[in-house]
């Protein structure tokens, strides 16, 4: 898995070198649109093909919700320090 | 929000194809989806890395407050992931963190988690990063009446760069754009390092 993180990297160092062509920024977002969607359809048909996952969607969408929950929660609570503690105005 | 609808239809149109295909086919998971997601990592980057905000965000020294805005992000959202994954026996600790890592990036940490870890917790991150986009949309006047301008900031993690920042910019104020912006951006550049930093530690 390193080598997915090597390749983040590379794309923030040449993303800052390609910066001032602002043209390419945009076709990189929109080539990762893309990919994403290949990857989700690719996803989505391996869930679609695997019986076990979908006769198990509500129980995944339970544990996902409550992830969610702890999260949302263990954030917002852990923002309440800066409002505490107001160093400086924004 | 039009992104999102694509995005979802593309799974969704997945999950259909699948189940019209004869039972006998299956999908054994193979190189080319990780030279996809290589290549959707590298676009990713390109930009996190072509996007002004992120290196102002970086050099920024003298707004304590705004520097560590996305650290408590990534530690309430760390700790909380933690304390509910104990109600959660079939998940692992590492796998609920993980998840959280997210940080309502859904299509990335879906996508990373399934070529790691497989398409259940791919999926779990799905809807997990997706429920937490849709619970910022929804939830964000009520956070900022209990919880503060910062909290809807907090809830929408790293969506608080786009597909949040309207709703955020609408009920926290104007003058906590930058604020989102700067989060959001820092943690969408996280989501990769934090998942393979939690998955391999």
């Amino acid at each position: 898995m390193w080598m997915i993180v090597l390749f983040f990297v590379v794309g923030i160092l040449l993303g800052r070198l390609l910066s001032i062509h602002q043209l390419l920024i945009r076709v990189a977002d929109q080539l990762a649109m893309a990919s994403v969607l290949l990857l989700l359809f690719v996803l989505g048909l391996s869930v679609g093909l695997n019986h076990e996952v979908l006769a198990h969607f509500g129980t995944l969408g339970l544990q996902a919700v409550i992830l969610t929950l702890g999260a949302i929660a263990g954030s917002v609570t852990a923002v309440q320090l800066l409002n505490l503690n107001p160093t400086k105005k924004q | 929000m039009r992104n999102s609808l694509v995005i979802l239809g593309c799974f969704l149109a997945g999950i259909l194809a699948g189940r019209l295909l004869p039972s006998s086919v299956s999908l054994t998971p193979d190189h080319y989806t990780l030279y996809v997601l290589c290549a959707l990592l590298l676009f990713v980057g390109i930009g996190v890395g072509g996007d002004a905000h992120f290196w102002q965000a970086m050099r920024q020294r003298d707004n304590l407050r705004l520097a560590l805005l996305p650290l408590l992000v990534v530690i309430g959202t760390l700790v909380g992931s933690a304390i509910v994954a104990l109600l959660l026996p079939q998940m692992t600790l590492r796998d609920a963190l993980a998840v959280g890592a997210g940080f309502g990036y859904y299509s990335l940490s879906s996508v990373l988690l399934t070529q790691t870890r497989g398409e259940t917790l791919g999926v779990i991150a799905l809807l997990a990063n997706l429920t937490r986009e849709i619970a910022t949309l929804v939830l964000a006047p009520l956070l900022v009446r209990f919880f503060g301008r910062l909290a809807p900031i907090a809830c929408g993690g790293a969506t608080a760069m786009d597909s949040t920042l309207p709703i955020i910019v609408r009920f926290s104020g104007k003058e906590y754009s930058i604020a989102a912006l700067f989060s959001g951006i820092v943690l969408t550049a996280a989501v990769p390092f934090l998942i393979f930093l939690i998955l391999n530690a």
